[in-house]
């Protein structure tokens, strides 16, 4: 076999492992600690007989791992199981929510991966000089506030003050495309400045460190253009760090998400997980959770499987 | 010993916060929950930052919530640091099975977002402080670990620790002469991060109401509370933002100095 | 039309330094330097670390590494100052009329990018030649620099070729333009000296045949007398001496020149061996942990008290392992050690505090051997401290007494090693290792990070204390040079074996094995014509077997 494909199989067979492990995770933080999830939904006034028929209902008798293996084969069937809040089946709920935040996500990607790749390579290009030094500082700043705050100090100043934008991002299906833009344009302005910062200092560290490796020196002592040397010579090299740099920060976009639908009472995932935290929902939160989980996994996979593709010393072995 | 501009604003502005959040309830105008006015007052001179959403003077809450959010941050940040430096030393310095076996529950751990790991638990858990602070510090030493962990093995392949090996020291020498003098510097710059990311971590928490719970005031919680105001022209739910900030930022500013000091001192002539 | 290819006047070029704690500014490193070079002439640049000797090379094409820029003077290359020159006409010239080989190709080898793409970008991207042109000169090269499979060699990706192949694709890199000038910076210096002659004679053939000329910049006075016309010695960013190589290697006027060229003849009579040797190696074998090849291989070797066994090898050669066998880091699979009279214990964490006192280390890189947060007086002190209970005024007194020892004086207690120069800082842990008064010394390369003077001083230290203290050392190196100076006797190693291992004389005297034969005779010697005589007895006797 292949030596690269023997790492790709290995690395992909070390993500499945730990979403298992993550599933375990979830499972037993929901299960076992010491808070009981039937008195938490009936409160302290239940009697003991509700409580009991709760318990049975919801399965809660059987051993853990019982209920651990019912669940997890469920979760691979596609059934995600009921609320308890609302008895409604929670794969329905879930995926028109899933789509849309996906769709904020999206946007914000689509914003904020080429505007920090530029911003990147303008500090990078006047390195100590003033742009760079502002645009550090400005990073420096937005990476101190909360993703909530940004949120509300943009929509105090661009929608209450300016008027330009609704301050709630309300969607549905009836809606064009470029109706649910202009609804999620806040949004999708709050995760950008909220990953813009991190993705685009590490751009910059990535292309400092193949700009000053010995091979771009060797290439501008041939008497190559500067084109030609980012071409040929910089960007083969800074292409794969780039994209580990953008999915390292879209699994940070998914943090992101969570709390800036809730700002803008976004119909998505992260605002139902965290109604349903708050009913202490379980089945809510170990279905979202664990979606969560596996997305985070997988742009993680992703940034992996670019570095090890495009190392030549692992495409072209001795 | 110079200390740079910089870093002197953030000293002196770390000291004021520290300060305030200790002497809170000898600072803070009026009381925390006492009701003084009207509906988000304007600024005056009676309220300086105004009156809340149920008329409680804006400047106590927010001196109020300075001290809980400092106070859990830093408990948190305690917690992390003194469970994940040592366990990260540890593992370095022994090796083998015990650091596998750590280090993989670390992966594991930082496998999910820190945020949705939180919620998950909370949706269990009784929300108390005590709870937020466990959970914060313990989640986070996993960073520290890492680092500390990453720190400490560079030093024990440098050749000055091997000429303490062969002389015969034990190993207490070794960690607290040799590894640690050198491993503080870049230790202490990461608190002051992870310090920061406390103070937002427990703010976040606190607006999504999983943090800390009213009467309490902490400034993720005050967002919360004056939320509704922003659609009206009502900036109190900024307040915080401004707070954060100053605070997040000065505290960056001392780490650098802080970082940059240990780099002066590797570089230097030779 | 003249000969004349490069004429350099007064130049002066400077850096912008960035000191911690204090403002950046600007200092002159090359003071204003002149010299000419004849067309198909080679002119060596030579001197130690900080003599500008790279800077110097790289403004024959203008350009200024990192911070640094030319400052002053005239830079002509064919009859044209390119100081006056834009971007635009620099970057004609580069690549195309003058050419760069730096000392790393492992390095300057974009690792993204076929070895073949590399070599012909230069000659057919100034359109020297077609693509098809420059490919076919460049096997020609890689065929003249004797390297395997020239058709196909090209096709390979750098990391898939070893490091003195790559270093002759640099070559063939800088060659395939067609160039007038070529700068070589340091070319062999990374290269086993087994490996360094073949590189050099390629080197020297390639030029020969090309008819090309070059600036040869090294540090090693030795390997520049083979292969230049002039010699320009430069120290401090100032020309020292300057004159044909011939007057610098046989009539030096200076007093450094004539320093560089008496380096490493220091005069040491061998001791013959005595009946109880302090210790002995006995069938050691060991291997790396999850490794599943041996790196020693059965070893015998002994040392007497007061002498020297120096273990010579290339990169490899399991030269350092068998350091960390004898101090217990690497407990061997077989074999045993016998210490003064007793047997050690294979690992260290069994020995007694007495067996690890008497058995004191030194290290290549001093810097990372003392503690960065420790004053000199705590490094010094601690083994004084640790060993013999040693405290307050007393052992004051004792850290004053060692530095004294070492050439330093007092006044470097409180200094801290980043506070010290390279040679300061191998003898503070030289005299750390005194400190524990030992009775042998393992010395694993302690000089070859210095520059050649500073590696005399402290050769010249320790063959002193050596007299003094009756110490026994242990001395590692790859350089024959060291052996020659401090011996008196020697252990050859090549592939984790000891090939040849005997008293000094015996050793470096014929009839050798074949391996001995070609480390000793790939040594580079101060004498002009030595590589020519070396290239004619290999061909000799190769034609004899």
């Amino acid at each position: 076999m292949h030596p690269i494909l023997k790492l790709v199989v290995q690395r992909v067979a070390l993500s499945l492992l730990l979403l298992l492990a993550a599933s375990v995770m979830i499972f037993v933080g929901t299960q076992i600690l010491p808070g009981d999830v039937a008195q938490s939904i009936l409160g302290q006034a239940a009697t003991p007989e509700s409580l009991a028929n709760l318990r049975a209902e919801l399965g809660l008798n059987d051993p853990p791992v019982t209920r651990y293996f019912d669940w997890l084969f469920g979760v691979l069937q596609g059934d995600l199981g009921t609320a308890l809040t609302n008895g409604r089946d929670i794969g329905e709920s879930l995926g028109k929510r899933l789509g849309n935040t996906l769709f904020l996500a999206f946007w914000a990607a689509v914003v904020s991966v080429p505007l920090a790749i530029f911003l990147g390579l303008l500090a990078v290009r006047y390195q100590n000089r003033w742009p760079d030094k502002l645009i550090s500082g400005v990073t420096l700043t937005s990476i101190s506030i909360p993703e909530f705050l940004i949120g509300y100090v943009v929509m105090y100043f661009i929608s209450v003050k300016l008027g330009w934008f609704s301050s709630v991002a309300m969607i549905n299906e009836s809606m064009s495309l470029g109706q649910k833009l202009n609804a999620i344009a806040l949004p999708v302005f709050v995760l950008t400045l909220v990953v813009l910062a991190h993705m685009m200092r590490m751009t910059r560290a990535a292309i400092l460190n193949v700009m000053q490796s010995a091979y771009i020196e060797t290439a501008e002592l041939k008497g190559l253009s500067m084109f030609t040397i980012i071409r040929k010579h910089a960007f083969p090299n800074a292409i794969a760090p780039i994209i580990n740099v953008v999915m390292i920060n879209l699994a940070y976009l998914v943090v992101g998400v969570v709390v800036v639908e809730v700002v803008f009472v976004y119909p998505g995932m992260g605002q139902y997980l965290v109604d349903h935290v708050s009913k202490r929902d379980v089945p809510v939160v170990q279905a979202s959770g664990l979606i969560f989980a596996a997305v985070y996994i997988g742009l993680n996979l992703i940034a992996d499987l670019v570095s090890i593709l495009a190392n030549p010393r692992l495409r072209h072995p001795k | 010993m110079r200390i740079p501009l910089s870093a002197m604003i953030g000293l002196f502005f770390t000291a004021m916060y520290f300060f305030i959040a200790i002497f809170a309830p000898w600072i803070a105008p009026y009381g925390l929950t006492e009701s003084v006015g009207d509906v988000w007052e304007p600024m005056s001179s009676r309220h300086w930052l105004g009156t809340d959403s149920i008329g409680r003077d804006l400047l106590s809450r927010m001196i109020y919530g300075g001290r809980t959010t400092i106070f859990v941050a830093t408990a948190a940040t305690i917690l992390s640091f003194t469970l994940g430096s040592i366990l990260g030393f540890f593992a370095a310095v022994v090796g083998g099975w015990a650091d596998q076996a750590i280090s993989r529950f670390v992966d594991l751990i930082m496998s999910m977002p820190s945020l949705i790991f939180a919620l998950v638990v909370l949706s269990v858990m009784p929300v108390t402080m005590t709870v937020l602070i466990l959970l914060m510090g313990l989640l986070d030493s996993t960073r520290v670990f890492r680092l500390s962990r990453a720190v400490a093995l560079d030093i024990n392949v440098m050749d000055y620790v091997e000429a303490a090996k062969l002389r015969g020291e034990g190993r207490a020498w070794i960690i607290f002469r040799e590894i640690l003098p050198n491993a503080l510097s870049p230790l202490v710059a990461e608190m002051g991060l992870r310090f920061i990311f406390m103070i937002l971590f427990v703010s976040t928490l606190s607006f999504l109401g999983l943090g800390v719970q009213p009467p309490a005031a902490d400034w993720g919680g005050i967002v919360k509370e004056n939320k509704e105001g922003i659609i009206y022209g009502v900036p109190a739910a900024l307040m915080p933002a401004i707070a954060i900030a100053t605070l997040a930022i000065s505290v960056n500013l001392v780490a650098d100095w802080v970082l940059n000091r240990t780099t002066s001192l590797k570089g230097g002539r030779g | 039309m003249s000969d004349l290819m490069l004429k350099v006047r007064d130049l002066k070029i400077g850096a912008t330094v960035y000191p911690p704690n204090a403002k950046p500014h600007d200092i002159e490193i090359v003071h204003g330097v002149s010299f000419d070079l004849d067309k198909g002439k080679v002119l060596g640049l030579i001197g130690e670390s900080g003599a500008g000797k790279s800077t110097i090379g790289l403004s024959a094409m203008a350009y200024g590494r990192g911070g640094v820029k030319i400052t002053g003077g005239e830079v002509w290359v064919n009859g044209v100052d390119i100081l006056k020159h834009g971007i635009g006409d620099l970057r004609k010239l580069r690549g195309a009329d003058v050419t760069y080989v730096s000392q790393s190709a492992a390095a300057s080898f974009n690792p993204a990018k076929r070895i073949m793409e590399q070599v012909t970008e230069a000659a057919v991207s100034q359109g020297k030649f077609s693509r098809r042109d420059a490919e076919a000169r460049a096997v020609e090269l890689f065929d003249k620099l004797g390297l395997p499979d020239p058709e196909n060699i090209g096709s390979r990706y750098p990391h898939q070729v070893s490091g003195g192949q790559l270093q002759r694709c640099m070559t063939a890199l800088a060659l395939c333009p067609q160039p007038d000038l070529v700068v070589f910076d340091e070319p062999t210096t990374a290269l086993d000296v087994t490996t360094q002659i073949d590189v050099l004679m390629a080197i020297k053939a390639a030029i020969r045949d090309t008819g090309v000329a070059a600036l040869y910049i090294t540090h090693d006075l030795a390997v520049v007398a083979q292969v230049s016309d002039d010699i320009m010695v430069l120290k401090m960013g100032e020309t020292v001496e300057y004159g044909p190589v011939d007057q610098i290697i046989n009539n030096p006027q200076e007093d450094y020149t004539q320093a560089l060229v008496s380096v490493r003849s220091i005069d040491h009579e061998e001791k013959a061996a005595t009946p109880e040797p302090v210790l002995t190696v006995s069938n050691v074998t060991a291997r790396y942990k999850g490794t599943n090849f041996d790196v020693l291989k059965n070893i015998n070797v002994e040392l007497h008290p007061g002498q020297t066994l120096a273990v010579v090898g290339e990169s490899g050669s399991g030269k350092s392992t068998l350091a960390r066998v004898i101090t217990g880091l690497l407990p061997p699979s077989t074999g045993q050690i016998d210490f003064a009279g007793r047997t050690l214990s294979p690992d260290l964490a069994q020995r007694s505090k007495e067996d690890l006192r008497e058995l004191q280390m030194i290290y290549q890189m001093a810097d990372v051997a003392m503690n960065p947060r420790q004053t000199v007086g705590t490094i010094i002190g601690r083994p004084l401290e640790f060993y013999f209970g040693m405290r307050g005024a007393e052992k004051q007194k004792r850290i004053k007494e060692l530095l004294d020892e070492i050439e330093m004086g007092d006044g470097f207690i409180d200094r801290y090693p980043a506070e010290l120069s390279g040679g300061q800082k191998q003898r503070v842990c030289i005299a750390r290792s005194l400190a524990a008064k030992p009775k042998i010394i393992i010395c694993d390369e302690v000089t070859s990070a210095l520059d050649p003077l500073v590696a005399d001083g402290i050769l010249k230290l320790l063959l002193d204390l050596q007299k003094r203290e009756g110490v026994a050392y242990l001395f590692i190196t790859h350089d024959l040079a060291t052996v020659k100076a401090i011996a008196d006797s020697i252990a050859v190693m090549y592939q984790g074996e000891v090939v040849r291992y005997g008293s000094k004389s015996k050793v470096l005297s014929p009839p050798f094995d074949d391996y001995t034969d070609l480390l000793l005779s790939s040594v580079p010697e101060m004498k002009l014509g030595w590589l020519e005589d070396v290239i004619a007895n290999r061909k000799m006797e190769s034609a004899g077997n």
